[in-house]
């Protein structure tokens, strides 16, 4: 089953790489991992969108905890939660597909964020599966270049994750 | 006052109460010599290969409850030292490895003996630092230290480049340390506990079951107050050896790959099962599959969460320190009206009795060739079981950890979960510098003591009157084992040919050397090379080469599907 895993971590240099290293070193999976720091210049918040069976998803959660430069860790797939992911579409935009693609973008609520008179670049933000499907309705041909920054997520209404 | 990096180390290591440092000089660390040249609170082993330096501060860690040091050199000195380090996370021993570095503006440009400290030992510590700054060096190096020795203990690396060894900085040594990302659990959950109590006061086929959780955590006494007290059966892991006094009827030898028959028997046919400070590990319960065949209700007691339901499901899961888990158990056991059922237990003795009656560690005492069970028979009388034995990898380990009748914890230092040879003989260093007066035996093979057999240099230095028994079967015995039942008798590459003459190799190292042929001969032998009480002795049993380490269980099979003799 898919999981979003998010955790609080110490802004510390290599910090990054011991999550990185400990999937990769106990063969888990990871779909995506997004870091930034938080408001709090000292604490980074990772999102990892991970696959497992609840013991594996229980293992995952144990050994992030038990790094060192970890302070927090929620399985935000536990309770409600939003999930977003930000998408930049570099697409050909000439003759009629022009107009086309305007209005492709309006229907996902994307926006036109750099034109060229060949081509859009354009950004959308939603789920994974509705940036999936705005990849899907445009012209295949037509994409010159995908970047994905992976989902961040966070819990619905008082689900709080912060350091007390 | 502001004193240089290198002086705050030396500091650092004298606030801890150090003793022994175990290292090896280079350019990286040469500040940091300089400091130690100029004290004589904290005392220098120079060792003859990183590997060994390691090796012998966890000797010396796992024979005291004491956080080992170790000090190398940047490049090299730190790779050499990495399985020492991988050594010590597996098996949970606290240490502190500081560890030179190029200067931080040499960093990242492939300087002259330059490798990526951090990243190369990142998998195997508990944690590591950087440090990048004199100012953090005193706080870094406290942190290691409480970091390495509480919770699950572990090896933490300190990599310290040069230039900040030269630095200067105000030293105030902190006296507590608290990590807002950091807080290992100690108390037992309540509720836990008491359901672990119902669990146990139902049992029919009780069995307790620990390991090195119960060394570490210094829980020897509690355990055997909580065996007595319940009248269950007891086995011990690899690592727990010791815990639990082997020469107690309750005892039933070691479990797992090289396990009793009456230990494996009753691991796999008790209905509740007491797992201490163990971790269902692979050479322990055998196919995991096989071990479910069999419904038990099982309560696992461990510091480390992520040890427990990692292999095998949990029904009472209880993290905590284990002593005072133990401590809270016995309390309510005392305190309970329940009471067990003692028909119950006793028709489970009787089974168990039937299983021990197999006598599973049997061999040919009649054989004319030296049998390598019958020398550690002979070490532990000689010794009367009070020594403190290291060993390597392989037979000659498993032969020790069954034939050598551990009645006190941290008497047995052995690398369980790496399994690395070239062990045994650093690790004696390490305990014989911690306890002088003590014999200290080092059991090993003529495969393994050659991967490190150049501390005997070490142990001349620092006149360390370690006693070698090496069971010389020419061949690395266990992967001939294997060979045998597994690959059709092909010996590829596991004869050890062109062995060196170890008593001429000994002595030329100063140190005495015995060849024994006869077995008549072993334990005048042994009562020789221990009646000297100054001097290394190096014993070369030439032991029966087809021996083999009896139980087993295969790989794949279950812990009931033994081979036995």
């Amino acid at each position: 089953m898919r999981h979003i895993i998010s955790v609080l971590l110490e802004n510390e240099a290599g910090a990054l790489s011991r999550v990185a290293g400990l999937f990769s070193a106990r063969g888990y999976n990871i779909e995506s991992l997004t870091v930034a720091p938080t408001e709090d210049p000292t604490l980074s918040r990772m999102t990892i969108v991970t696959t497992g069976s609840d013991e594996v998803i229980e293992q995952i959660t144990k050994q992030l905890n038990k790094l060192i430069d970890v302070v927090k860790v929620v399985d935000l797939s536990d309770g409600d939660h939003i999930e977003r992911e930000l998408m930049l579409v570099k697409v050909r935009a000439i003759g009629k597909d022009r107009e086309e693609m305007k209005r492709m973008a309006d229907i996902f609520r994307g926006r036109i964020i750099d034109v060229t008179d060949k081509d859009y670049t354009i950004e959308v933000t939603g789920t994974g599966s509705k940036l999936d499907a705005f990849l899907n309705a445009i012209e295949r041909s037509a994409i010159l270049e995908t970047v994905r920054t992976g989902a961040s997520g966070i819990g619905r209404g008082d689900r709080v994750l912060r350091v007390q | 006052m502001e004193l240089t990096g290198a002086e705050i180390v030396v500091r650092c290591l004298q606030e801890e109460g150090v003793e022994h440092v175990f290292g090896y000089p280079g350019g990286a660390v040469l500040f940091i010599y300089d400091e130690l040249f100029k004290q004589d609170k904290v005392k220098h082993v120079l060792v003859r290969h990183e590997q060994a330096a390691v090796h012998a501060a966890d000797g010396y860690s796992r024979s005291t409850d004491k956080t080992g040091v170790a000090l190398v050199t940047s490049g090299p000195g730190v790779t050499n030292a990495v399985t020492g380090i991988a050594t010590a996370y597996m098996d949970s021993i606290p240490l502190v490895v500081i560890t030179g570095q190029v200067p931080t503006h040499a960093i990242g440009l492939d300087a002259f003996q330059e490798c990526d400290t951090v990243g190369i030992t990142r998998p195997c510590v508990k944690h590591n630092f950087l440090v990048k700054d004199v100012k953090e060096l005193a706080l870094t190096v406290k942190k290691a230290f409480y970091i390495a020795c509480s919770g699950r203990p572990g090896p933490v690396v300190v990599d310290i480049p040069k230039d900040v060894t030269a630095a200067r900085a105000e030293f105030r040594y902190p006296e507590t340390i608290t990590m807002r990302s950091y807080n290992p659990m100690i108390k037992g959950h309540p509720g836990q506990i008491k359901k672990a109590i119902q669990a146990l006061m139902k049992a029919k086929r009780p069995m307790i079951y620990t390991g090195g959780g119960v060394i570490l955590g210094g829980a020897s006494e509690e355990l055997t107050q909580l065996v007595h007290t319940l009248g269950f059966p007891c086995t011990n892991t690899l690592m727990g050896l010791g815990g639990f006094p082997a020469t107690d009827p309750q005892f039933l030898g070691m479990l797992g790959m090289h396990g009793t028959y009456e230990a494996n028997m009753a691991m796999q046919h008790c209905d509740v099962l007491l797992a201490i400070g163990a971790r269902f590990d692979d050479r322990v319960i055998g196919n995991p599959r096989h071990f479910f065949e069999e419904p038990r209700t099982i309560i696992h007691i461990d510091i480390d969460p992520s040890s427990i339901s990692k292999r095998v499901k949990v029904d009472v899961p209880i993290v905590g320190n284990v002593r005072e888990v133990l401590q809270e158990l016995i309390r309510h056991l005392q305190a309970t009206r329940e009471r067990l059922d003692a028909q119950a237990l006793k028709d489970w003795w009787t089974q168990i009795e039937l299983w021990r009656g197999r006598d599973c560690l049997k061999y040919d005492r009649s054989s004319p060739l030296i049998k390598p069970q019958f020398v550690i028979e002979k070490l532990y009388e000689v010794t009367s079981g009070d020594a403190y034995v290291t060993s390597d990898v392989g037979q000659h380990q498993m032969w020790a950890a069954q034939f050598y009748k551990f009645d006190k914890p941290r008497r047995w230092i052995s690398s369980g979960g790496l399994g690395t040879m070239g062990f045994g003989q650093p690790a004696a260093m390490g305990v014989q510098l911690a306890h002088p007066q003590a014999p200290v035996a080092c059991v090993t093979g003529e495969a393994s003591i050659q991967m490190c057999i150049q501390e005997l240099s070490t142990c001349k230095q620092y006149r360390l009157p370690i006693k070698i028994v090496n069971l010389n079967n020419r061949y690395m015995g266990m992967v001939r084992q294997w060979q045998e039942f597994f690959h059709g008798n092909r010996y590829a590459e596991s004869y050890m040919d062109a062995l060196p003459d170890f008593v001429r190799l000994a002595e030329s190292y100063g140190h005495g050397g015995m060849r024994v042929e006869q077995p008549e001969d072993v334990e005048p032998a042994l009562r020789e090379a221990f009646g000297r009480k100054k001097d290394l002795v190096f014993m070369d049993f030439i032991t029966d080469e087809t021996e083999n380490v009896f139980p087993m269980v295969p790989g794949g099979k279950g812990l009931s599907e033994m081979i036995l003799v």
